[in-house]
């Protein structure tokens, strides 16, 4: 009943691989994990992959399908013409081990760096109330089920290795979040931190990592934006700002965890940012040499962030730079570089006709 | 190969297992100050405890007040048919409240009661509302509040001792192959990284097993590739000895359409919020199926279970709530009975009986796993059931209070689905998640406070590494044996054939034949690549611990002549009150599976008079009773 389907897969380790065709039965209902079985139980025996569940619960099997990271199990055959070939390739933002696995150690490096959970000094276990409507922000967070896609899609370190020290990626913002939003966390700085030490300011809010979430978690609006936006309002603060012209201080309220000047704005600020900035990558210095990429894709513009009434939000009274914010946001320099010199028309995801 | 590098580590005490058990019990460990490995043969955090949806059940009274550890006690003796070990039992209905209030400290975020409480959700077998739950992805907020609670403790030695790992790391995908001894006690635990194919090994005087299970012999399972029996097979090759390895638990609603998720759960609390189980005749069956000693407690129409979603308390449940075992059985009567689905299963339907936005809201993860995975809308029409290899009841025979492993080994502790004897001969829903927590903890604890009182750290000999480094190499080196994934096959087409849920005399004799021949291929597989990430070298070695396993099950399976929970005999198709009090014990002789019967420990006065005369009259013997009657009796005066 099974029919016969190309499938090309990337074979090979560190040191280098390529595709290799291969030609598989498939059946009715079956998913593209399901084909990498086969396969393993015929032609390639030691095909690596990753599995765990094949329920979309563990999160173990994520790789790119067509170019599109998926969970493998989670990819149904039938969402492909009969004639398609379907290309799999690992993960690409983090080392390959062997074919489709890859080394995503840099995940638990920064689950290790992000602070935990600190319980109340003063509730005893047991004693714990919390309201459902208050617990229900976090537990969207906590359906996360660390299969890494967002952290595979994030522009910021896709291609750009150099970002990875400075930059926790979506899954670690979600998880500052969720604690940000835990009724009875006793940590009351995690927006700065998040801000301070977790690199948040990278983002410019693309929303890649929302887009491949299987667990369809808000990632960006319900949890990156609140983070973002409450480290706005903390920094804009007439109170805060009108305290740091009188003594001088930095223009983050200085908590224990925002040590001097870190990493993530440090290196915001020389200019290694994946769309706006100078960019160290061989890669795109070469396209530049070439000229403008006129194919290039180019995320839509960030809106700058209005008001009620349609204005920027702040008055140059209450803002600690001497005049108003630039609207393309703070961490663009200009001159742009000429690699992303290029134009994105407003209807250009639009059909043509 | 003359030369093999091969890594040494020194811990206090090694987890096996990064499950909620194993990971529990690590946090135990570090707690105690003892120096901890945990051993995971996935990645952190991603054991098969993230499978668990419905809940775990702890007699917290938050829903119903009238609940307390007494209930929860009888509600697991009852539901494991009395074979259940009293002791763990008894700790495990004691001490499961605890165990889930401390995960809070830890940043779980439960779903709540309307006053703040943990909300507390309907089980079968359970005779209050109890499971503590998140939606129905309770396993997961569980391995991740137990992973995140592992890195809040890194953090602190990093900040004491400036090593995240100062105190205690985790070896992401990494498999033990051998348990090292030192006479009869623990060394340490020799295995492999997957990634890169080096050999490691730990010398530690404790180990704790927390492997989970065996479903991986079975081709219908909800289980994940890792559950081969890795734990069960260490335990018996160090010396330890299994218990109950005949009770294997059928879930009774895997998915069954499409094939690519046959075996896949859909949780129980599909049916506790309401769900129904019909036929191809549209007849609701499960009153036809309840068995007389659950007439008291089960409503005999449709009016009446229908009823008892919102009053309870005046109403018997629906008989879609009977455990485990006999809606399973029942499954399977009506698809032999040609009742079934095209797919060989049954329909569970709640798109019928709750609206759209009431299905959505309460089994969240359902409805999209079954849009995404089958793109069946749950909330539109019914779903394709059928039972599927779900649990072991049996595993490694331990000591109640401590989790210390039975036989010759010292130094072995086993917490989880691995270990023997807490769920009898089935286990209730909601149980599992509560026994990793309290066993788990029990484990990691004692594990470190037996480190304390050995006078000297075993010492591993030299000879027993090589062995193992050879035994590990030689699928790779055959190039003559069979392909492993071939013989998974065969063993999968075996026990699930002829030891799978309904079970023959002359099937088992025969599954036994099957099972020595396949020991004879398996002792030559071949497996073909490298040692770098090599899946089928993997299953080459992981197959010789999914063969005496499945030994210990047949064997133990042919022996119990009787009809109980996990266990269906159809040449002996009722209980039997003897057998009740006796263990099949599994134990290793050189290469052979050795069975021994052992008797059942008895209930202490206490716990037996928690339960009614009639009741215990359907399990114990006339002999049991009379001494029932005369505590009962001393106890009137």
């Amino acid at each position: 009943m099974g029919t016969k389907r190309q499938f090309r897969i990337w074979r090979g380790d560190e040191s280098g691989g390529d595709l290799q065709d291969y030609a598989v039965e498939v059946n009715e209902g079956e998913v593209v994990l399901d084909v990498i079985h086969r396969l393993q139980a015929t032609d390639a025996p030691d095909l690596a992959c990753r599995w765990n569940c094949k329920a979309g619960k563990c999160g173990s099997c994520s790789m790119e399908i067509n170019g599109k990271p998926r969970l493998s199990c989670m990819t149904r055959m039938s969402t492909f013409e009969d004639d398609e070939t379907v290309t799999v390739t690992p993960l690409r933002t983090f080392p390959v081990i062997r074919d489709l696995v890859t080394d995503v150690s840099f995940n638990y490096e920064k689950a290790r760096e992000t602070p935990a959970f600190a319980p109340p000094a003063d509730v005893a276990p047991g004693e714990y109330r919390m309201q459902q409507v208050d617990v229900e922000r976090s537990q969207e967070f906590r359906k996360c089920i660390e299969c890494y896609l967002c952290q595979n899609v994030c522009h910021v370190i896709r291609d750009h290795e150099e970002n990875k020290p400075a930059f926790s990626g979506p899954r670690f913002f979600i998880r500052a979040a969720e604690l940000d939003m835990h009724p009875l966390d006793a940590k009351t700085d995690r927006k700065e931190y998040a801000q301070s030490e977790m690199g948040l300011g990278f983002c410019n809010i693309t929303k890649c990592c929302t887009e491949v979430c299987p667990e369809h978690i808000k990632i960006t609006d319900n949890g990156i934006i609140p983070m973002k936006e409450r480290v706005v309002d903390r920094r804009y603060d007439p109170l805060v700002w009108l305290g740091s012209k009188i003594f001088r201080r930095g223009q983050v309220p200085q908590t224990s965890v925002t040590s001097e000047h870190h990493s993530g704005a440090g290196s915001a600020q020389s200019g290694v940012h994946s769309h706006a900035g100078g960019s160290h990558d061989a890669r795109s210095e070469a396209q530049a040499q070439k000229g403008v990429n006129w194919h290039r894709q180019v995320p839509h513009p960030t809106a700058p962030p209005l008001d009620a009434n349609g204005k920027l939000p702040l008055t140059e009274l209450t803002f600690d730079k001497a005049a108003a914010p630039s609207p393309f946001g703070d961490d663009v320099t200009f001159p742009l570089p000429p690699e992303h010199l290029n134009f994105a028309h407003p209807q250009q995801d639009q059909p043509k006709h | 190969m003359t030369e093999t590098r091969i890594e040494r580590h020194h811990y206090d005490v090694v987890v096996i297992g990064a499950g909620g058990a194993g990971l529990r019990a690590a946090i135990e460990a570090r707690l105690a100050g003892k120096k901890t490995a945990i051993i995971s043969k996935s990645l952190f955090g991603k054991a098969h405890t993230v499978m668990a949806e419905g809940g775990a059940a702890a007699a917290m009274g938050n829903v119903n007040p009238r609940d307390n550890w007494q209930v929860h006690f009888r509600d697991t003796m009852r539901g494991g048919k009395f074979l259940n070990n009293f002791r763990m039992a008894e700790l495990h209905a004691k001490e499961s409240p605890q165990r889930i209030w401390e995960l809070e400290t830890y940043g779980a975020l439960f779903d709540r009661t309307k006053d703040g409480k943990i909300s507390q959700r309907n089980f079968g077998g359970h005779e209050y509302p109890r499971l503590a739950h998140v939606g129905d992805r309770t396993g997961l907020e569980l391995i991740r509040t137990l992973q995140q609670k592992i890195v809040s403790l890194q953090q602190e030695d990093k900040r004491e001792l400036g090593d995240y790992e100062a105190r205690i790391r985790v070896f992401a995908e990494t498999t033990i192959t051998e348990l090292l001894l030192d006479g009869d006690r623990v060394a340490g635990a020799f295995g492999y990284y997957r990634e890169s194919g080096e050999f490691i090994l730990f010398e530690a005087p404790a180990v704790v097993l927390a492997t989970g299970g065996v479903g991986r012999s079975y081709k219908v399972t909800s289980n994940s590739w890792e559950y081969t029996g890795d734990g069960h097979a260490l335990a018996l090759r160090a010396g330890a000895t299994l218990i109950n390895m005949e009770f294997l638990q059928f879930h009774p609603t895997g998915m069954v359409w499409p094939p690519s998720v046959k075996g896949i759960l859909v949780t129980e609390s599909v049916r506790g919020d309401g769900g129904v189980l019909k036929n191809s005749e549209g007849k609701r069956f499960m009153f036809d199926y309840v068995p007389d000693v659950f007439r008291k407690q089960y409503a005999d129409n449709e009016a009446e279970a229908d009823r008892w979603y919102k009053d309870p308390d005046n109403n018997r449940r629906p008989p879609e709530l009977l455990p485990r075992d006999e809606v399973a059985r029942a499954i399977n009567s009506e698809v032999k009975a040609g009742r079934g689905t095209p797919a060989g299963g049954v329909y569970l339907d709640i798109a019928s009986r709750l609206p759209a936005e009431e299905i959505r809201r309460r089994l969240p993860s359902m409805h999209h796993q079954f849009k995404e995975l089958a793109d069946v809308d749950i909330t539109k029409e019914p779903m394709e059931v059928g039972p599927t290899c779900h649990y072991v009841m049996g595993g490694v025979e331990v000591d109640p209070d401590s989790g210390a492993a039975a036989g010759s080994v010292r130094g072995l502790f086993a917490a989880g689905e691995v270990s023997g004897g807490m769920h009898g001969s089935n286990r209730l829903g909601g149980n599992s998640l509560s026994d990793l927590l309290v066993f788990g903890k029990r484990a990691g604890g004692h594990a470190a406070s037996y480190t304390d009182q050995l006078p000297t750290r075993p010492k591993i000999s030299v000879a027993a590494v090589e062995a193992a480094v050879e035994t590990a190499l030689a699928p790779l080196q055959r190039d003559t044996g069979e392909s492993p994934y071939v013989l998974q096959q065969d063993l999968q087409a075996v026990m699930g054939e002829l030891v799978g849920i309904i079970r023959r005399e002359g099937e088992l004799v025969d599954a036994l034949g099957k099972l020595a021949q396949l020991r004879e291929r398996v002792a030559k597989v071949s497996a073909a690549g490298g040692r770098r990430y090599n899946p089928g070298w993997h299953l080459a070695l992981d197959l010789r611990n999914m063969l005496v396993v499945s030994e210990c099950t047949a064997k133990a399976a042919l022996e119990r002549q009787e009809s109980r929970g996990g266990h269906t005999r159809e040449d002996f198709p009722q209980m039997d009150a003897k057998w009740r009090r006796v263990n099949l014990v599994c134990s290793l002789d050189g290469d052979a599976v050795r069975l021994e019967r052992k008797p059942l420990p008895k209930m202490r006065p206490e716990l037996i008079s928690l339960f009614d005369r009639a009741e215990l009259a359907k399990y114990l013997t006339d002999e049991e009773l009379a001494e029932f009657d005369a505590l009962t009796e001393e106890a009137g005066k």
